[in-house]
């Protein structure tokens, strides 16, 4: 098959026709094809607009060869008007070719789309099932608004119709998929929904399937409305996976039971949890333990293609059992079972073992037994061919590592690392520091892999890195005699990476001294090691550097001619760079005019870093109400700030005390936190960088605001709260200065959602550049994968004076996550450059689906989830009057469902839903329980994940 | 609102030196994306041998990295000189859809009868009606072969 060049002769007569257009022959150019093209487009030119009609026959052949011109890759402009009226002919092959004409080339001409729903809707009235069939397809396949206007209300009778043809209801069924797909709004759930679930139970596997497809898609935007499908689904999967070989003939694939239908059996399935039911959920169990066994069975063909379906099948209901995540049993099967792939010959089955077995690990039940394949994993890493393989390989040593194997699991990682594709390398080298630091028991060991990465991989090591091990030494005094002597020796490497003089220079700046005693280390040979960097250095490490040259002024006074000697240069002086320059005139005035007791209070060693200051933080913030955000103070000190926010640094003063910036992020009320801006020009990338602790970025400068004399700091663009307000409701005004206003209108699905932002100009001026930018936020300890995936197109840069423009963002949670991504807007209003950060307000509530149950299921469920990691609970003071209908209000716009007559004390309020993210899908239950008397309430969350437990139960609690 | 979640993206066909045999689209894609859509899966694609997966998450590439498309992935198979690419969700079933292809082309080569490169050039409206029998809307529509074979003879009877 497809073995390669029969002799270039078609059958049927339109290919003899269209032969002499294709492939011309080795000899001749491209311009000869382009001459011929030409040729022939200028004869069906004339043909379509002789004065004599033509033929049905003749229309046909020429619309046909315009598509063939255009499939070879040449503009057509003409010809679409023929095509329309091939549709209304009475012949197959004349309606097909208009019908494929129309599908492939589009025409967003309206006279048009009226003349080709005309002839549909004729089509689709015909009772000839083959018109039917084309015209259902092209709607299908175009799938258009106008489209969907106009059939919406008629595909579905197609479909429920008792005595429409089995092939029409396949077309029909994916057709009114489509249109669900382009324009859910016009496709209303109605009677046929019903009746479309029980097209599950239909004779014909063909419109089974094609029922399935459907089914999954509108299930999952209404669960309520299909849930008959799962016990169906069930029973029919059940039929299938215990039928003989042989017993459903033509859906028997390669001696595989209806492969294709398992599977999306299978995945609709994964739509719902567990059936509640115990007869449905015992069979559907069985289901899952056959499909297991008989991936043990020996096969019944050697072809690839018999192991491929049947592992097609299983590999689905292996997602199937992780999705329900309750049955240990099951869970422990599919380890084991992926376990025996992990060695077998076809790379496929190694691929997607490594694959599913990553997320297997996350599941309490399996982690263990995934745990028993390391070694298998690690050699995957060393020969795996492919690098998509390896990279596998390292997500699930990454997925698997805990506190008992991750010195090995790092030490691969790192070595692996020596060779890796560059492609991977930055997530490798993240995951590296993740784990060395989740796992550290042992500092010193930390410290050695996160500067063997810097060693391994400096271009690839991000900033959060190289600060994260800073912090850590400062806050452990155990390790910094250490940490300074392995950073001396790292530096004495004749070629160092940047990062590693940026840590060199700031560990030794703070604790130089631990190892000043021995000879081969005193304060010069310190000092010229740094200094010997130096040159080679970008400006914000020299800054660093200058940094911590004035810190051995206070550490080491045997150097400080030294050092007044190279702050003294005209390199230094007269920097043409502003910040090297000034750090040099103010380190040096200060060297030569303060005393000994005053250089050692401003040069005072860092205090440690508040732990888990980032959480704290974010609460702080958020209390902060958007009304902050709106004041017109504030509006006037973030434009002073603003207009500083390029890379031109400000004046001396704007920086001086707790900077208005600072305030605004909620640092302010941050008891005695160094608040500082960091000494590279990248100030906004630290606040990217450690989402909200941007204060626990800032003191990463070499002294901080407190005791250091002021200088002048570029600053970091303002992040505004983004309201609470958004929490519980998805439209409204999200920022207003005087310049610019910005509304809001979102809606969110399942683990989707759509943003539209409207930006107004309120100004007479044009806005230039205007460039506004969503980005995802991921803090320090989140993994390497972004939880968002946020994705939009530029608007137009130019704003006028009182207009509007739209911008709409796509929104996909990939997981669970705390932080708000940020939108930045930069523009040039009047020759400023306008610098605003705010903070969309996308939260994890957003992908709430409500769940309604019974009383008792609730209680069941509640006791279900009674580890303490699963609750939390949070006891607050009403901050807004306590008023029964707005709670309600709120809980049902926080998107959970809110549950009656559930709760025995009619005074409280219990909600229920399952929060969709791309890779899972979590279980939520509340309960709010206030007391009236003392104005406070009792805010307790369930769910099977900690930490979205802990996020819920901070965004709830904000709203009473 | 899952609503572009679980769909082909599109199903090409190309030969080794990157002529595109087929093109089916399931998302509105404009034609420079397209273009480059196939130039990517082409060079993504051609590199790989027997020792590599018949799955190819496109991240490095320009266009397939862009934010849209990260969650994609391509599953081909190659035949004598063609290569046949469906492009999924990232989360699709991946031996699914590998099994989809060789079952589409097990299909070609009973309708044209040991079907060859230029059988789908010069018959490609037959082809596309194959294809819209087996899939639709970016869905397996059909997947038994007696029944596609049976209702493309009923069809070619038509012309």
């Amino acid at each position: 098959m497809l073995a390669g060049s029969r002799p270039g002769v078609g059958k049927a007569a339109t290919s003899r026709r269209l032969a002499p257009l294709c492939s011309p022959s080795p000899g001749k150019s491209k311009e000869a094809e382009i001459k011929r093209i030409n040729k022939e487009l200028a004869n069906i030119r004339s043909k379509f607009k002789g004065d004599k009609a033509l033929d049905g026959y003749s229309k046909k052949k020429y619309v046909c060869k315009l598509l063939f011109i255009f499939l070879l890759g040449h503009d057509i402009d003409f010809g679409h008007m023929e095509a329309v009226n091939l549709l209304s002919s009475n012949r197959y092959t004349e309606k097909q070719i208009g019908y494929l004409f129309i599908s492939v080339l589009v025409n967003s001409n309206s006279e048009l789309i009226r003349l080709i729903n005309n002839a549909i809707k004729n089509d689709l009235a015909s009772r000839n099932p083959t018109f039917m069939g084309l015209a259902l397809h092209c709607i299908a396949n175009v799938g258009s608004r106008e489209m969907a206007e106009a059939f919406a209300g008629e595909v579905p009778k197609i479909l429920v119709a008792g005595d429409t043809m089995d092939s029409v209801k396949q077309s029909a069924a994916l057709c009114l998929l489509r249109l669900y797909r382009t324009s859910p709004d016009l496709v209303p759930m109605g009677d046929w929904t019903s009746r479309v679930v029980h097209l599950l139970n239909d004779q014909h596997l063909g419109v089974v399937t094609a029922a399935t497809s459907l089914i999954t898609t509108l299930a999952q935007k209404n669960p309520e409305e299909f849930k008959t499908s799962v016990s169906l689904a069930v029973s029919r999967l059940s039929r299938i996976v215990t039928s003989a070989s042989t017993d459903l003939q033509d859906y028997t694939y390669y001696f595989v039971p209806a492969p294709w239908l398992s599977v999306k059996l299978l995945r609709l399935l994964q739509c719902y949890p567990p059936p509640e039911d115990p007869a449905v959920r015992g069979r559907l169990t069985e289901c899952l333990e056959t499909i297991l066994n008989k991936a043990q069975e020996p096969p019944k063909s050697k072809k690839v293609q018999h192991s491929n379906a049947k592992n097609a099948v299983l590999f689905e209901a292996i997602s199937l059992i992780i999705h329900h995540d309750s049955e240990p049993n099951l869970l422990v099967r599919a380890c084991n079972q992926l376990g025996q792939f992990l060695q077998h010959r076809e790379t496929n089955l190694r691929y997607l073992a490594l694959e599913s077995m990553c997320t297997l690990a996350s599941s309490e039940f399996s982690h263990e037994a995934v745990k028993t394949h390391i070694d298998t994993v690690i050699n995957a890493l060393k020969t795996e061919r492919d690098v998509s393989v390896r990279q596998r390989a390292v997500d699930l040593l990454y997925a698997m590592c805990d506190r008992s194997n991750a010195q090995q699991i790092v030490a691969e990682m790192l070595s692996y690392l020596e060779t890796a594709d560059y492609s991977i390398r930055e997530e490798i080298v993240l995951k590296v520091a993740i784990l060395a630091e989740k796992y550290a028991v042992d500092y010193a060991w930390y410290v050695d892999t996160i500067l063997n990465l810097i060693r391994i991989a400096g271009d690839y090591v991000s900033e959060e890195v190289w600060y994260r091990v800073i912090q850590i030494v400062i806050n452990r005094d155990d390790v910094q005699g250490y940490a300074a002597k392995t950073v001396f020796e790292a530096l004495q490497a004749p070629a160092c990476h940047e990062n590693l003089v940026k840590v060199g220079g700031y560990i030794l700046g703070e604790f130089g001294n631990l190892i000043a005693g021995d000879p081969r280390s005193s304060p010069l040979v310190q000092f010229n090691l740094l200094h010997s960097k130096f040159h080679l250095c970008s400006v914000p490490t020299r800054a660093l550097l200058l940094s911590t040259y004035i810190k051995f002024v206070n550490l080491f006074p045997e150097v400080k001619p030294t050092i007044q000697d190279v702050l003294r240069g005209d390199s230094q002086l007269r920097n043409a760079d502003v910040e090297l320059q000034q750090r040099a005139v103010e380190y040096l005035r200060l060297s030569t005019v303060a005393s000994t007791d005053i250089l050692a209070t401003v040069l005072e060693e860092m205090p440690p870093f508040p732990e888990r200051e980032s959480s704290i933080l974010a609460k702080l913030k958020k209390k902060k109400g958007p009304s902050t955000v709106t004041d017109l103070e504030d509006t006037k000190r973030e434009r002073s700030v603003d207009v500083n926010g390029g890379p031109e640094p400000a004046p001396a003063s704007a920086s001086s005390t707790p900077s208005p910036s600072a305030d605004l992020l909620g640092l302010g009320a941050a008891p005695a936190a160094p608040t500082g801006p960091p000494p590279s020009s990248g100030g906004g990338l630290l606040v990217d960088v450690f989402s909200d602790s941007a204060s626990a970025a800032a003191p990463l400068a070499p002294g901080s605001e407190d005791n250091f004399p002021q200088r002048a700091f570029p600053k970091h663009p303002r992040i505004s709260a983004g309201g609470s307000e958004f929490v519980c409701k998805n439209n409204g005004v999200l920022f207003e200065n005087q310049l610019l206003q910005i509304g809001l209108k979102s809606e969110f699905r399942q683990n989707l959602g759509r943003m539209f932002i409207f930006y107004g100009n309120k100004t007479s001026t044009q806005f230039l550049n205007f460039t506004p930018t969503p980005v995802p936020r991921c803090g320090l300890d989140s993994l390497t994968r972004t939880h968002l995936n946020l994705q939009t197109k530029p608007v137009d840069p130019t704003v006028d004076g009182g207009a509007q423009v739209q911008q709409v963002v796509n929104i996909e949670c990939v997981s669970d996550f705390t932080e708000a991504p940020v939108l930045n807007i930069q523009f040039r209003y009047g020759g400023t450059f306008q610098n605003v950060s705010v903070q969309l307000p996308i939260t994890l509530n957003k992908f709430f689906q409500p769940t309604e149950m019974s009383s008792q299921d609730f209680f069941q469920r509640w006791k279900q989830l009674s580890n303490p990691q699963q609750e939390v609970q949070n006891i607050f003071k009403a901050k807004h009057p306590m008023d029964t209908e707005i709670t309600k209000a709120k809980i049902i716009g926080f998107g959970s469902a809110l549950l009656e007559e559930v709760d025995p004390n009619p005074a409280n309020f219990v909600g229920a839903g399952i929060i969709h993210t791309k890779t899972s899908q979590t279980g939520c239950l509340l309960r709010l329980e206030p007391n009236l008397q003392a104005q406070m309430y009792r805010l307790t969350l369930r769910t099977s994940k900690e930490t979205v437990s802990q996020r819920l139960c901070e965004l709830l609690s904000q709203q009473f | 609102m899952n609503l572009l979640g679980k769909l082909i993206r599109f199903i090409l066909i190309q030969n080794r030196a990157g002529k595109t045999r087929l093109a089916k689209w399931y998302m509105q894609f404009d034609d420079d994306e397209k273009q480059k859509l196939i130039e990517e899966v082409h060079a993504v694609v051609t590199v790989r041998d027997a020792k590599h997966t018949n799955f190819v998450e496109v991240t490095p590439a320009p266009i397939l990295s862009a934010p849209q498309f990260r969650n994609f992935k391509i599953i081909y198979r190659r035949y004598a000189g063609l290569y046949f690419c469906i492009c999924v969700d990232v989360n699709d079933n991946n031996l699914a859809y590998l099994e989809a292809i060789h079952n589409f082309v097990e299909v070609l080569n009973e309708y044209f009868h040991n079907v060859c490169e230029l059988d789908l050039v010069f018959n490609f409206y037959k082809v596309y009606t194959v294809v819209d029998e087996m899939f639709l809307a970016g869905e397996i529509r059909e997947t038994s072969q007696t029944k596609v074979l049976k209702q493309l003879l009923m069809l070619q009877s038509l012309e």
